[in-house]
């Protein structure tokens, strides 16, 4: 059955309200249960140990004084483990061998790749023991010439970090064209505009760690973990420990953020592993923040190389992008990053020539992976600060050129496929710019200023997909079970990773079932062997791919209900509907029987009893975008080399808004990710050993409250055709346009381009100076 | 090395065998099983084990068990009354969503407690300050700040001390 979109948006009651989230109680009162809150009683403690060199052969590991220590059960070496490759990255699985993830590493490597690789485990009695047990763990290693610069490693004769799959660092080379580029230059008259631009290394910094436990029941390794992709984990879990699939069940409760950290598999395959070889005794794999910071994922820094070709009328003839991404030691989520990055290049201004190349690298370094906004937060950074550096070269309106130049209704990207079914782009801007007082105050600022402390005003806008079809498989089941008082239980395979999943997954069933919204009952938990298959929180996709599977399943529900209500009315199926819990007359709204009622018969009867269920799998074969702007204003102080945030707005087209609330609370923490990526996250490498300096919360510098600012998020509503609800991305999109308006608010205040972030003070001064307005 | 500790815990007299060197943190989850009180790093970094020791806020994680002896130690479990009705700090964080992965959540409201008992009004800027140990990923602070603020203008209306 296809399910169509309809336009009946004035007859909603759930959808586009701010009710509350279904989670809410749960989570302020600490009843809502995360990993650590389901360990049993008695557990042992694993613990990994990790490189303490950056690139190395491991040539002995001597365990026996740790053995000595009391309360140690086990000690696992990169010499025990399976010679089994497995790939980590939260992608879909593809049945095509030339698109499968890259398998780069096993459960504990012999060939130390970065400093911070996982080389051996230990299992203790408690956690002291198996702390002073792995410091008295012996490593000799044989050390190698190590590479952290992508481009340096890139080279030939290059350290290889890999030289068992390639002979080469390149993981792979992308380019694509979109008409010629080289014939497209030729034109007379054109203004070539080209600036180098970079982005650093950051990590997520969800609240809860990194975490899982595991344990055998029945025959089967379960695996408890703090995870947005479970049904992926148990793919990877089997591919890394060779036990059939079937012989796995991934349990996903609470989670306390992921950001895209936990769209990669982490602890899970070695916690089955070190629990399997204890006979399955529960084994607790728990990272500390420390190892969060280098052991897990951290989001790929990028160097841009944008090459411009201007007509003098505001346009462009051509275009150029060239990315160098940082893989960092194993490939995860390896090139889809630069290749979505230079994707969006082409994406957002896409009516010229366009030439795209990207390149990701091995080099030593913690290894990159999936994070909020998935590759877009670099490459906007770039682009949207070249796009000032366009303007500001060529005296062209900020805005004007960028209503000129941006992605249009109707376009259909010739790579991808996928079609601008809706946009409101043009009124973000128009509501921002109003809103910032924007078209006034870049004048009033700009170049007239002097003095030590000046201000400015700066843009950034985007564009982003909504879930990864075409690229990758996109599909979804949902599950609805009638209960006996007419309410309904709901199960997704779709995670609730904070983002407010649930509680829009409710919203959604409740409207399309005439249900009140506290008739239905949404399990969080996943579990792989009950929960219907979803591949889980990424790429913004729940809402829209996820989402049009309860719509589904709702409707095959409803038709259930109304075909068991119509035997005991003896009415015509056709003839009825549901309204506020109550059938009703699909003409006249008359109420003939209450849900409830109908629920109890079905269940109970005597001479028809009929348990009402329904699911349905939604195979998505569609894809939208959606679009935002974020306008800054700044007060530098220049001696200081300090910002301020005066003003920060965020509006986003983010297709109709299923919960005002939570919807605001997604623009609210993408935007504080992003004044981070603007003003002061980034890991500090050591040059010398690649060791991350800053690997924990102080010396990391995520936003405090302190450092935020009054927060604005404003919206503009369009009914995406293609969304379930209307609806498009929204989740990771607002981290995305911060750190560009930012950039360019300071250049226009100071007339200084900054063209790496984050903008913290060290770099601000140096280029303060080297443009003469600090002093010697 | 064991020892008993002898403290209030939401209102209840506990007694506690805990080893001396656990922290107050694991004392909470373990045996007392306040899993409102969360780990986050450990190191007195993130906030989101805050609790209220004698009325002010302390991570947890950082305090030793050992410490509580005599003390009146408060979670975010006992912000419910007996009937289950919640505070009204908690009603806040709710309605003005503030609660999104709900991690640090129970850190923030313990750590909001000495504002919205106090008797006079704390600016936006004041509680921004308060609450600067407590580290949030998702929301970005505001709404946080909303439902403190609210829930402090509220109680000084009840107090006669605000209009």
């Amino acid at each position: 059955m296809a399910v169509t979109h309809d336009t009946h948006s004035g007859n909603r009651k759930i959808i586009g309200s701010s009710v509350d989230r279904v989670d809410a109680r749960a989570k302020v009162t600490g009843s809502a249960a995360y990993a650590e809150d389901l360990m049993p009683e008695k557990y042992l403690t694993a613990m990994v140990l990790h490189s303490t060199v950056a690139h190395a052969n491991v040539v002995k590991i001597d365990i026996s004084k740790a053995l000595e220590v009391k309360g140690v059960v086990d000690i696992v070496t990169c010499f025990d483990v399976p010679d089994l490759p497995f790939p980590t990255a939260g992608h879909p699985w593809s049945t095509e061998k030339k698109h499968q993830d890259i398998a780069d590493r096993l459960l504990l490597n012999r060939h130390v790749r970065f400093y911070g690789d996982d080389i051996a485990a230990v299992v203790a009695e408690n956690d002291i023991a198996c702390k002073h047990a792995l410091k008295l763990i012996e490593v000799e290693y044989e050390e190698l010439p190590h590479v952290f610069d992508a481009q340096e490693a890139a080279q030939d004769g290059a350290p290889l970090i890999h030289p068992e799959r390639t002979d080469t660092n390149v993981l792979v080379h992308s380019s694509y064209d979109v008409g010629d580029y080289d014939e497209a230059i030729k034109e007379p008259g054109l203004v070539k505009i080209e600036r180098n631009y970079q982005t650093p290394i950051v990590q997520h910094c969800h609240i809860e760690g990194v975490n899982s436990f595991a344990y055998e029941e029945q025959g089967k390794m379960v695996c408890v973990s703090s995870t947005q992709i479970p049904h992926i984990v148990r793919r990877v879990c089997s591919q890394a420990t060779g036990l059939p699939m079937g012989d796995i069940r991934i349990i996903k409760p609470y989670i306390g953020g992921g950001f895209g950290n936990k769209q990669d598999v982490l602890t899970e395959p070695l916690n089955i592993f070190l629990s399997k070889r204890l006979g399955g005794r529960c084994v607790k794999l728990f990272y500390t923040r420390e190892e969060v910071f280098v052991s897990t994922r951290v989001r790929h820094a990028m160097n841009f190389r944008l090459t411009s070709w201007v007509r003098k009328d505001g346009t462009f003839a051509a275009r150029k992008v060239l990315v160098y991404s940082n893989q960092g030691a194993y490939a995860s989520h390896a090139h889809a990053l630069a290749a979505n990055a230079v994707n969006a290049y082409r994406m957002m201004y896409p009516y010229s020539a366009i030439h795209g190349d990207a390149y990701t690298v091995y080099t030593n370094l913690p290894t990159a992976g999936a994070m909020r906004a998935y590759g877009i937060p670099q490459i906007g950074f770039a682009l949207e600060s070249h796009i000032d550096d366009i303007c500001d070269e060529m005296g062209f309106d900020r805005i004007e050129f960028r209503l000129k130049n941006m992605m249009k209704i109707g376009y259909r990207d010739p790579q991808t496929t996928i079609t601008c079914h809706s946009t409101g782009l043009a009124e973000c801007i128009r509501k921002g710019a109003e809103f910032s007082d924007f078209l006034r105050k870049q004048k009033t600022y700009g170049k007239g200023q002097t003095g030590p402390v000046r201000r400015g005003i700066g843009m950034g806008i985007f564009c982003y997909k909504t879930g990864v079809y075409p690229i990758s498989l996109e599909t979804s089941a949902c599950r609805m079970v009638l209960n006996q008082d007419g309410s309904i239980q709901l199960q997704m395979g779709a995670t609730e990773i904070g983002q407010g999943a649930d509680t829009v997954f409710a919203q959604m069933a409740a409207e399309e079932l005439g249900f009140s919204f506290n008739r239905v009952h949404i399990l969080s938990t996943q579990d792989t062997d009950v929960t219907p298959f979803d591949t889980g929180a990424y790429a913004s996709r729940q809402t829209y791919v996820s989402g049009m599977a309860v719509k589904k399943t709702a409707r095959k529900m409803k038709s259930e209900i109304l075909a068991y209500a119509s035997t005991m009315i003896h009415k015509d199926p056709g003839d009825l509907d549901i309204e506020d819990d109550m059938v009703v007359h699909v003409g006249s709204r008359e109420p003939l029987i209450a849900v409830s009622e109908v629920a109890m018969e079905a269940c109970y009867s005597l001479t028809n009893s009929k348990h009402i269920a329904a699911e349905e799998t939604h195979h998505c074969t569609d894809n939208t975008y959606s679009f935002g702007v974020c306008f800054a204003e700044v007060e530098v102080d220049i001696p200081m080399a300090q910002i301020q945030v005066l003003n920060i707005v965020n509006v986003h087209d983010s297709g109709t808004i299923i919960n005002t609330k939570t919807a605001s609370g997604q623009v609210h923490g993408g935007m504080s990710m992003g004044l981070g990526y603007a003003l002061s996250e980034r890991i500090i490498i050591d040059e010398k050993t690649g060791r991350v300096l800053n690997n924990n919360l102080l010396d990391y510098k995520l936003m405090t409250s302190m450092d935020t600012p009054e927060l604005h998020d404003l919206f503009v509503e369009t009914d995406d055709p293609t969304g379930p609800f209307g609806n498009k991305s929204l989740g990771e999109p607002p981290v995305i346009p911060v750190a560009p308006a930012i950039r360019n608010a300071v250049k226009n205040a100071t007339g200084v381009a900054i063209d790496a972030n984050p903008l913290y003070p060290e770099r601000l001064f140096h280029a303060f100076k080297e443009a003469g307005l600090i002093g010697e | 090395m064991r020892k008993d500790i002898h403290c209030t815990v939401n209102g209840m007299e506990r007694e506690f065998n805990v080893d001396v060197r656990s922290s107050l943190l694991e004392m909470l989850r373990g045996e007392e099983h306040a899993h409102s009180v969360k780990k986050g790093c450990e190191v007195g970094e993130c906030g989101a084990c805050t609790v209220l020791i004698d009325g002010r806020p302390f991570v947890s994680c950082i305090y030793l068990a050992i410490w509580a002896e005599g003390k009146d130690i408060m979670t975010s479990e006992g912000l419910v009354d007996k009937n289950g009705k919640l505070s009204d700090i908690q009603e806040a964080f709710i309605s003005e969503g503030a609660v999104q992965c709900g991690f640090c959540t129970p850190g923030f409201i313990m750590s909001a407690i000495p504002i919205i008992n106090a008797d006079r009004k704390y600016s936006r800027d004041e509680i921004k300050k308060w609450i600067a140990g407590n580290f949030c990923r998702c929301t970005g602070y505001q709404k946080i700040v909303d439902a403190i603020e609210k829930t402090q203008e509220k109680r000084l209306r009840e107090k006669g001390l605000l209009k």
